[in-house]
């Protein structure tokens, strides 16, 4: 196995797609000759061409609409979205036609169709292009959501995606590109809808996904020498959201805190808190608790900005919290 | 044309007219639940348009889908089964009045949305541009949408692209109760594909066959490889936006010269003028019209209602 950065993974998966089956085309902004304003799809252009690597105008109602109809004609368009937070400008597109058509038209309407968008802060850009709104795309039945934490992961769910009947998001990390890890070669797919067990422990239970992977795996790092190993359950999709491992693990630890980069209220974490609740309230010895984005539009300074989003810190104390 | 051209497209028109006006009393009946946009005074747009298409051409319009649906080939049955929900219904009653679709005979819906399917269909056309197909989409919408953002990312992205789409827009002269004078910076519609470099043409709508030359004419272009092309269509809706419109914003005058223009006396009148059919071989097809929404309301009514697994099985094609 290799060792790829998560930006190589993504590249590779798309690459590999759009050479095995010539219906899987990419278009987006920037996507063509540039290369990709994050430099997934650099080298494509060159190779695939115009035709299957198409630059679109600044109009993402246009991209993803178009996307819409191209799949519905049986072609597997991958859009890119710049940014997630450009997706509210193709907001009907993406919850109101794409996750309603195949229902709604009793069946006959089929849309394989991915959309991919770079998403989280952390960057300085501001307000506006500075946000994590996984939880609002993952409230529409009829899409799907995946947010991928590591490169094999990456690799692996946007293969699926790609091969998969139905709308999907997938939602990458801005700040996660330059991750590394082990990447299988060739062929590798990982499930849509399924969690998975990240680290393993026994004294608490922490769900989370994408950049909050990482931020919690280095919070079970420092809680580990102080004795308390904690059991990290990566969620990977939020549509259809897989609670087994969670509540397996849970079980186990009688205990949990949520991570997410998002702004807590009506977010992931409150989600799993309640689901928690629901399946498993016999096993609870401790309140549940959420480490999230603080309410606040993000800020432009760093110091700030940083201070707003959920560090390593926070997810430590609330770790000592429930226990 | 041959004679029988002639009557299938005036049969055509009476069967949405029938269709119609009996929609209206089973709304009225409470039988037709949500929302019923009528078609009515409007027939001759779609009519004449549609016959105009190819099999492999793509028809995608608003939520006045009605008649649309009847042109691209739908029957009267699946049409009214689906205005009363039922399992029968075009959509398995998942739709609606406004999400009728048939894909298999390349009617792409029935939206909702004024002006979302815009940059679908769009992709519909890229799609077979992409795929190499010798197809035309034709998208319909009302002059409402064209003052909606999803009209002119569309329309630039068809023009930027060159393809193969066919953009109609059905002008009645409001959308909702707003006039295009008070909604639109400019009241020929036609001038807004200018901007996009487009060619441009407007059409009356309450006479069937120039729709159709007019159709024909575009359509062969564009499948020839002329990139997008734009027709503003002038026509009338006789009757409310929807059910339950009390029509303050307009005049009773207004809409009875309008009726005065009605397309379909306008084509019965011009057939026997040519001499194409007489009044008995149309009163005959009328007549079957009329008998065609009678069995289908017979039909829908028959019907079973949809089981609850539609609804779960087709949120995901893979669950």
């Amino acid at each position: 196995m290799a060792r790829i950065t998560m930006r190589e993974a993504i590249s590779q998966a798309l690459w590999e797609e759009m050479e095995r089956d010539p219906k899987v085309f990419i278009m987006g902004e920037e996507v063509g000759l540039w290369g990709g304003t994050y430099a997934v799809t650099k080298g494509f252009y060159d190779h695939f061409g115009a035709d299957r690597v198409r630059d679109t105008p600044i109009a993402e109602a246009a991209i993803i609409g178009g996307a819409i109809g191209a799949a519905l004609t049986g072609l597997r368009p991958v859009a890119e979205l710049m940014t997630i937070n450009f997706a509210f400008s193709a907001f009907d597109h993406i919850v109101n036609q794409a996750a309603k058509m195949h229902m709604m038209f009793g069946g006959q309407m089929v849309l394989p169709l991915v959309i991919r968008a770079v998403g989280g802060g952390g960057r300085q850009l501001g307000a506006t292009h500075s946000q994590t709104p996984d939880a609002i795309f993952a409230h529409f039945p009829g899409l799907k959501v995946v947010a991928p934490g590591t490169p094999a992961d990456a690799k692996g769910l946007l293969k699926a995606a790609i091969r998969s009947q139905d709308p999907l998001l997938f939602i990458e990390h801005a700040t996660l590109y330059q991750t590394r890890g082990e990447v299988p070669e060739g062929d590798y797919i990982v499930p849509i809808g399924k969690s998975t067990v990240a680290r393993p422990g026994k004294d608490v239970t922490i769900v989370t996904y994408s950049k909050m992977l990482e931020i919690s795996l280095k919070a079970a790092e420092t809680l580990a020498k102080e004795g308390i190993e904690a059991e990290i359950v990566d969620l990977r999709s939020l549509r259809p959201l897989d609670m087994d491992p969670v509540i397996e693990s849970f079980k186990k630890t009688n205990r949990a805190v949520v991570v997410e980069e998002g702004w807590k209220s009506f977010g992931i974490g409150s989600e799993i808190a309640a689901r928690i609740y629901e399946e498993a309230f016999d096993y609870v010895d401790a309140p549940v608790k959420r480490v999230a984005q603080t309410e606040v539009p993000l800020p432009y300074n760093h110091t700030l900005e940083q201070m707003m989003l959920p560090k390593v810190e926070d997810v430590i104390s609330a770790v000592k919290e429930v226990l | 044309m041959e004679k029988s051209d002639y009557l299938n497209l005036y049969h055509q028109m009476v069967v949405i007219r029938r269709l119609e006006e009996r929609a209206a009393e089973l709304y009225q009946q409470g039988k037709i639940g949500g929302f019923l946009h009528l078609y009515i005074g409007q027939e001759a747009v779609s009519t004449g348009l549609i016959s105009a298409r190819r099999p492999e051409d793509r028809v995608i319009t608003a939520y006045r889908d009605h008649g649309v649906a009847i042109n691209c080939g739908l029957s009267a049955k699946e049409v009214v089964a689906e205005l009363l929900g039922k399992a029968t219904g075009c959509s398995q009653g998942m739709g609606g009045s406004m999400h009728m679709a048939d894909v298999k005979k390349n009617y792409w819906g029935g939206h909702a949305i004024v002006g979302a399917h815009l940059p679908i269909a769009a992709g519909l056309a890229l799609g077979d541009l992409y795929q190499n197909q010798k197809a035309v989409t034709l998208c319909m919408f009302g002059d409402g949408a064209t003052n909606i953002g999803y009209f002119h990312e569309a329309l630039n992205l068809s023009k930027v692209w060159n393809l193969p789409i066919l953009w109609v827009c059905e002008n009645n002269q409001y959308g909702m109760g707003t006039s295009v004078e008070r909604a639109s910076a400019v009241s020929e519609i036609r001038q807004k594909a200018d901007g996009f470099g487009m060619k441009n043409y407007q059409v009356d709508g309450m006479d069937v066959l120039k729709v159709r030359e007019m159709a024909d004419k575009l359509f062969q272009e564009i499948r020839a490889g002329s990139g997008p092309q734009f027709l503003e269509v002038d026509t009338y809706r006789f009757r409310g936006h929807s059910m339950g419109d009390p029509e303050r914003y307009r005049s009773s005058d207004e809409v009875h010269r309008w009726q005065e223009n009605d397309p379909i006396g306008i084509f019965h009148k011009k057939l026997v003028e040519m001499k194409a059919a007489g009044d008995a071989e149309l009163n005959h097809q009328a007549d079957l019209a009329e008998q065609e929404i009678i069995e289908a309301v017979v039909f829908a009514e028959a019907s079973p209602e949809p089981t609850v697994d539609v609804v779960f099985s087709n949120v995901y094609v893979e669950n």
